[in-house]
């Protein structure tokens, strides 16, 4: 037989820690319907990162086609005015690609806020602006690399078929470009459902706000704060499960 | 469309085509004033050593290589003009590459029919039927679900010169299409091809298979320093060579 020797006012202590955190639970969360702070933070921050990505998607895609478009076949293209319009647009992406990714998102934040939309009412719109236009530059490297990974050989057996550019991007090269970027995209929306915690900045009530205010309110730091950092882990976490099961679909394809 | 152009007339007429660039070692002259006319059903076969503007000469005829100088003239048409559309003349030069090139994203049926559903307007069934009979053709039809990661160096040649014929080309280019494959695969992809150039289709081929090139080839170019330096047919030039380079290229590779 075993015995246990359990002193007493250990368990004590337990029970008293247990009824403690109850306590603090009750006050940071239920107390006032607090919890609301953070559901509608949550909210709000997922409006925000779904807008930026598909405005970082469209922005990317954009930017990474004359980028490569620009560096693939710049040479072939004879002297005109088509010339001298892909050389402008290039011109544009690299700089918009070298102050977004030169700066850091907050800042792009506070002057989109601040200074240029310093008239709007709309936050939120501001800051899926500022995010989408900050995550499209890292996207637009992201597809670039894609595209550029793709064996030269698969563009020249597009184009001795008779595909022109364009087709031969659509049906060929950006199909197999997506299989291999996919961890990278994936990566970088992770990235901006974090980043989006700075919207508190212009005074945005997303998921971080949210749990700052709790905090504000009950002066108790942990509990709160304890929540939204479970809050993203989980969306993280799920997502990234989505992308893995995403992946396995596309290598299927191929065995 | 020009008017049908009947066997053993001009297809493919060059005059005088280069490609001259600079880069650090100096002024390159890839091409050097090339001058040749490809007929109808002619298997013409074009050797020369590795540099010597061969494979360069064969990628300028549908503009993969864009040439400095010179004129080509496909069916009638001036490949080099901005006036003609080069994606509707490349429907009509297919193409052979040395590493295959087939899609790894798509199925060998969906390899061979997406030019011919998306630039022909071909419906499914009939792309996947014209599919079909070329995969007899060659023994595989039994590999039409498959991808290409799944198939040997020698059928994935294979699939690459029926991909092309499902565009039913009037010529069709061979960038060293054995060179990659191993040993033992190379007559299969060479007997594809002789096949093919007894049911009279036009071909171009750079190749170093010099068998193939006395037994199927009615003209061979020699080319060195992107020059042509001797032409002729297989018994004139393997048999009878007149050029020190070329009779020294052959005591190699003989």
């Amino acid at each position: 037989m075993f015995y246990c020797k359990v002193d007493y006012r250990v368990l004590l202590s337990f029970s008293d820690w247990l009824n403690k955190w109850k306590d603090r639970l009750y006050l940071n969360f239920v107390a006032s319907g607090r919890y609301k702070y953070l559901l509608r933070g949550l909210w709000m921050t997922l409006r925000i990162t779904f807008f930026a990505v598909l405005l970082g998607i469209a922005l990317g895609v954009v930017a990474a086609i004359i980028r490569s478009t620009h560096d693939k076949i710049i040479e072939e293209i004879r002297p005109g005015f088509g010339k001298f319009l892909l050389r402008f647009f290039n011109l544009i992406v690299k700089l918009y690609l070298t102050i977004i990714r030169g700066t850091p998102v907050v800042v792009q934040l506070m002057i989109m806020y601040y200074v240029i939309f310093a008239s709007s009412t709309n936050a939120m719109m501001v800051a899926i602006l500022a995010f989408g236009i900050n995550s499209g530059a890292y996207v637009a490297e992201i597809i670039r690399s894609g595209i550029m990974s793709i064996d030269p050989g698969q563009f020249e057996a597009g184009r001795s078929l008779g595909f022109n550019y364009i087709q031969t991007m659509i049906y060929i090269i950006i199909p197999q470009a997506i299989k291999n970027i996919l961890p990278a995209l994936a990566n970088e929306f992770i990235v901006l459902i974090k980043e989006t915690s700075v919207s508190g900045y212009v005074g945005i009530m997303e998921l971080t706000r949210g749990g700052d205010v709790i905090r504000s309110r009950t002066f108790d730091a942990f509990p709160p704060l304890l929540a939204v950092a479970i809050i993203y882990l989980i969306i993280v976490v799920f997502f990234t499960k989505l992308v893995s099961m995403l992946e396995r679909r596309m290598r299927n394809s191929e065995r | 469309m020009s008017a049908e152009i009947k066997t053993g007339e001009v297809l493919i007429s060059v005059k005088d085509l280069a490609k001259h660039y600079k880069n650090k070692a100096g002024e390159i002259h890839a091409l050097d004033g090339i001058t040749t006319d490809i007929k109808k059903g002619e298997v013409l076969v074009i050797i020369g050593p590795s540099g010597s503007g061969k494979s360069t000469f064969l990628r300028s005829l549908n503009l993969l290589e864009r040439p400095t100088g010179g004129t080509i003239t496909f069916e009638g048409q001036d490949v080099m003009s901005p006036k003609n559309d080069i994606n509707k003349l490349r429907q009509k030069m297919g193409m052979v590459f040395q590493h295959f090139n087939l899609f790894p994203h798509l199925t060998i049926m969906d390899n061979m029919t997406l030019a011919p559903r998306k630039l022909l307007k071909m419906s499914q069934a009939d792309a996947e039927k014209k599919a079909l009979q070329l995969l007899e053709r060659v023994g595989l039809q039994d590999r039409a679900d498959t991808y290409p990661s799944q198939l040997s160096g020698g059928q994935k040649q294979r699939i690459a010169i029926v991909r092309a014929l499902c565009m039913s080309p009037d010529v069709l280019l061979f960038d060293e299409p054995t060179s990659a494959l191993d040993p033992e695969m190379v007559g299969e992809v060479l007997d594809v091809m002789k096949d093919l150039a007894k049911t009279g289709m036009t071909m171009a081929v750079v190749t170093h298979e010099m068998g193939f090139a006395k037994e199927v080839a009615s003209r061979v170019i020699f080319m060195d320093a992107g020059k042509i330096v001797e032409e002729g047919t297989p018994e004139e030039i393997f048999d009878n060579p007149q050029n020190e380079r070329l009779k020294t290229f052959l005591a190699k590779v003989l």
